[in-house]
């Protein structure tokens, strides 16, 4: 009777699946398919908007020249661009110690019975959240001004939004640590390694696909953020290719949204085939992250 | 495997590093005094959006002739220039409207002295669609339109306006910059007698001037006030009422901004200078520079320029400055 | 660690040796105490917000009551006639929170679970960079995307609607929407592919369908980490700036949750606020501060609500 029953069972389960599953599998494969075309639909649908406003002004002149009010046939956007490289720059180099090191500090060492713990993670969860402009009043008061006081300058673009990203950073790599099964870290443990050394040779480099993800949103948010650089000094016109710690800076955010103010229609174009240049920028930089972490992607 | 991920680590620090590193060369800096009345040094200029875009053209003109000077033009408002301004962190203010008491109490008590030269005049314009059978209207009229408490929902709800039935009968609807501009700050004060005195179901266009043009165009039956500039770029689409303030009709071009016939909506856009950057010699160069080029300037801007004896005027205020 | 193993294989041959670490570990503690001061510059970073945040809102509050400025719904700080309601603009950030979700959530998660669950690894292969270009565009370009465009051609398709002026909050909310899909995507989907394949072999083993491992294996398995996604996706499009300051314009001063018309934002008026030409010092330049206090307190206390939640529902496989 068992074995009947075990034949049954097994039948059951090697069965052909049924009409209606076939329905559901068929209906929900298609939902899914059109969200995602959804959102590529919505992707492609923003390019080729910019392109088709843009394109026609598209010439390297946009890459070498400077801005110009007086003659926007010719103005280019150098000088946002060297903006933008030293920000993200700076950014980057910051928020790789800054969040890694946070992220690794909350998942293997922090006690989250010890208040100051719970203190720092509320924080991080509760920074994830605030608007980028409130960083910006941040960045005015203590970066520009206050007590670091480096003034207007493409530094303190880097501090303001490298502060604004950082959680995004911290929160990605944490659960990327997380996601390390404890087997791996008690294995090594196990054997006679430190903490550190365990962390260093054997967790970061399991959770590192998923940490370059959140460096890599991070920059990506930083790269096209303007809102809180309005307040630190960004939206400047120069025409002069700006340094890292001293006179003014822009960046290609702000810029574009300056020329898409101005009445005159070269603005409107210029603006577009800025932002065309943003997204090819955009481009590189992810093409280049999806071959950095294709080469060390993993599963468990 | 652990090489590898030190390297790919190693390569976006180093890789990182060098966007912040390059971009170094490339600078034209003379250091050292050209000898030949070549200028070095820094003007950071800050303030209206609306000024703002004149004194880009400015700078611009300048350090084609003087390279070793940096101007600088940001745009934080001419509220939140001032605020800077006053603490000594910008040289010049542009400002689209004269300082208030309260800014002059923060330059005060931070001892920053300055002074102010104009360098353009604008016309307020208020723009309707080109098909609206109105041309011109009074001062009381606008008034009553845009008070504070205004009841006027239609066309034919304005006093004084003769209009066919159907025109009377269908609903105004305006469009304004937001309360942070000094725009309108000048037009709530020159229409209805004080400076944000509004009526309060207006649609804010905020910063975007350019949408003020564009709701006009798009409804027959809208009204909005706008800058001169962008007045000048709208289409043919758009037509600018002439305004009568006692005298008649007086319709919004630079010639009539100019003799002072279009009131009250024709004002000055003035750039504040403080006393101790004034002491540096470029800032006072490119003071002399802005004021004995502004009508260059304010064309190439597409403003409107000041009148010949205002010209003068500024001149000798800016030579004065220079001797003092 | 293949030095570790010998050490302990040489402590068996050779003498009596203790596996106890020889020496003190100062490197030990030394890493901890510097990973323990990145974890606490975020604390550093509060603190500054709260500091600049707090002073000019304490004096708003002495010249505006409490009352009129939580309950009032008359947003005009700077008219003459001034009008401290902060209700309008609330409601703004909110609708543009909800429509942008409503948006964001589906497209989000079906796509999340398509690429962990369905997709071939050539599929997710292409489509996951695609989606990352999407997190990676400027919000600049999807606010002049959805003012520029997706406005005029939602006139056209609806007709009907009751626009008016060029700005509109639903059409914002909708570029909101769009700019957080990668966000709910990617943490979702990394979620999803954190749930170890021995529960849905289990599934399969069991005779589920794949949908049925999808919906009721995988997804619950990760439903902390997609509730993650959701609250900072949520959290994005309250904090979002720059498509509502160009394609939400700024409304009028009355309160309305009408999606068509232009409505101003919390963020937004800040932005344009701080950028404007108001003069320092007075109240309406508080305003900013006091603004940007409740948006602060209000994601303060949202995070904390689902910090909770997350927590509660967190799975830990091992």
């Amino acid at each position: 009777m068992a074995t009947s029953g075990a034949r049954a069972a097994t039948a059951a389960a090697l069965r052909s699946s049924s009409q209606r599953d076939r329905v559901i599998h068929i209906t929900f494969v298609s939902m899914m398919i059109m969200a995602l075309t959804a959102a590529l639909l919505g992707l492609a649908s923003l390019i080729i908007f910019m392109i088709a406003e843009g394109g026609g002004r598209l010439e390297w002149g946009l890459l070498t020249e400077a801005p110009s009010t007086i003659d926007p046939g010719r103005a280019g956007f150098r000088t946002a661009i060297l903006g933008t490289l030293y920000v993200i720059g700076g950014v980057i180099v910051l928020i790789i110690p800054l969040g890694v090191g946070a992220a690794v500090y909350l998942e293997e060492y922090a006690n989250p019975a010890r208040w100051w713990n719970r203190l720092i993670e509320l924080n991080i969860q509760n920074l994830a959240g605030v608007p980028s402009i409130v960083f910006g009043i941040l960045g005015l008061a203590f970066i520009v001004r206050g007590p670091i006081g480096i003034g207007f300058v493409a530094a303190a673009g880097s501090l303001t939004l490298a502060l604004l990203v950082l959680p995004t950073v911290i929160l990605a790599a944490r659960e990327a640590i997380r996601a390390v099964p404890s087997s791996i870290s008690d294995g090594s443990l196990a054997l006679g390694a430190t903490q550190w050394q365990t962390i260093r040779r054997q967790v970061l480099p399991a959770a590192f696909p998923g940490i370059l993800t959140g460096i890599i949103l991070a920059i990506a948010r930083a790269i096209g953020e303007a809102a809180p650089l309005l307040l630190v000094g960004a939206v400047t016109f120069v025409t002069f290719n700006p340094k890292f710690l001293s006179d003014g800076y822009s960046t290609l955010p702000v810029m574009i949204y300056q020329y898409s103010n101005r009445p005159q229609d070269e603005f409107r174009v210029l603006a577009a085939a800025g932002v065309v240049v943003m997204l090819i920028l955009v481009l590189l930089m992810n093409s280049f992250a999806v071959w950095l972490r294709d080469r060390f992607e993993q599963t468990w | 495997m652990k090489l590898r991920f030190t390297r790919a680590i190693a390569l976006i620090g180093v890789l990182a590093l060098a966007s912040a590193a390059c971009g170094g060369g490339g600078d034209t800096t003379t250091t050292a005094d050209g000898g030949s009345g070549q200028l070095t040094g820094t003007v950071r200029l800050d303030g209206s959006s609306t000024v703002g875009p004149l004194s880009e053209v400015a700078a611009e003109l300048y350090m084609a002739q003087q390279p070793g000077v940096r101007v600088t033009v940001a745009i934080s408002g001419t509220g939140g220039g001032f605020q800077k301004f006053c603490i000594g962190e910008t040289d010049g203010n542009d400002s689209s409207r004269p300082i208030t008491d309260e800014e002059i109490a923060i330059c005060t008590s931070n001892d920053i002295g300055f002074d102010f030269v104009q360098v353009a005049n604008d016309a307020l314009s208020i723009v309707v669609n080109a098909e609206l059978p109105v041309d011109c209207m009074t001062v009381a009229q606008v008034s009553q339109i845009w008070d504070d408490g205004s009841t006027v929902q239609t066309w034919g709800d304005i006093d004084g306006l003769d209009l066919s039935d159907d025109v009377a009968s269908e609903a105004i609807t305006v469009y304004g910059p937001g309360s942070d501009s000094g725009t309108f700050d000048f037009f709530t004060e020159a229409i209805n007698g004080e400076s944000g005195r509004i009526r309060n179901d207006y649609i804010d266009i905020g910063e975007d001037d350019l949408a003020a043009v564009r709701a006009v165009e798009s409804d027959p039956y809208a009204m909005g006030y706008i800058p001169f500039s962008y007045y000048q770029e709208a289409g043919e689409a758009v037509k600018a009422l002439a305004i009568d303030d006692g005298d008649g009709c007086v319709e919004a071009t630079p010639e009539n901004v100019q003799d002072l016939t279009y009131t009250p909506l024709g004002r000055g856009l003035f750039v504040y200078f403080s006393d101790f950057a004034l002491s540096r010699p470029e800032v006072l160069d490119f003071a002399e520079f802005y004021v004995t080029n502004a009508a260059e300037i304010a064309e190439l801007a597409e403003f409107v320029a000041m009148t010949p004896e205002q010209l003068a005027d500024q001149a000798a205020k800016v030579a004065a400055l220079a001797g003092g | 660690m293949a030095e570790s193993v010998s050490r302990g294989s040489s402590a068996v041959a050779g003498r009596q040796r203790s596996l106890e670490a020889s020496g003190h570990r100062y490197g030990e503690k030394l890493i901890k105490a510097f990973l323990a001061v990145c974890a606490g510059v975020s604390v550093i970073v509060t603190t500054g917000i709260v500091v600049s945040l707090v002073i000019p809102t304490i004096s708003f509050f002495r010249d505006v009551s409490a009352v009129e400025f939580f309950t009032g719904t008359l947003w005009a700080p700077s008219f003459a006639n001034a009008s401290f309601g902060v209700l309008p603009i609330v409601v703004g950030t909110l609708l543009v929170l909800v429509i942008s979700l409503v948006v964001a959530i589906p497209v989000g998660l079906a796509s999340a679970v398509y690429l962990s669950e369905y997709a071939k690894p050539g599929v997710r292969r292409v489509v996951k960079p695609v989606l990352e270009v999407l997190a990676g565009i400027p919000t600049v370009a999807i606010g002049l995307f959805a003012f520029w465009f997706i406005r005029p051609l939602a006139e056209t398709l609806l007709p009907f609607l009751p626009w008016q002026g060029p700005f509109s909050v639903g059409v914002a909310a909708l570029g909101v929407g769009l700019l957080i899909v990668p966000i709910i995507t990617s943490i979702s989907d990394d979620a999803m592919r954190a749930v170890p394949s021995a529960l849905r072999q289990g599934g399969y083993a069991l005779g589920a369908t794949k949908f049925e491992v999808a919906t009721r294996v995988v997804f619950p398995a990760a439903i902390s980490g997609i509730v993650a996604a959701i609250v900072l996706g949520g959290s994005r499009a309250v904090g979002e700036t720059m498509v509502v300051l160009i394609a939400a314009g700024a409304g009028n001063p009355h309160l309305t949750f009408d999606p068509t018309k232009g409505v101003q934002t919390m963020t937004a008026f800040i932005a344009g606020r701080a950028t404007g030409d108001i003069a320092t010092g007075t109240i309406g330049y508080d305003t900013i501060f006091a603004v940007g206090s409740l948006l602060f307190v209000s994601t303060l206390v949202l995070n904390m609500i689902s910090t909770r939640f997350v927590r509660r529902f967190r799975e830990v496989y091992e």
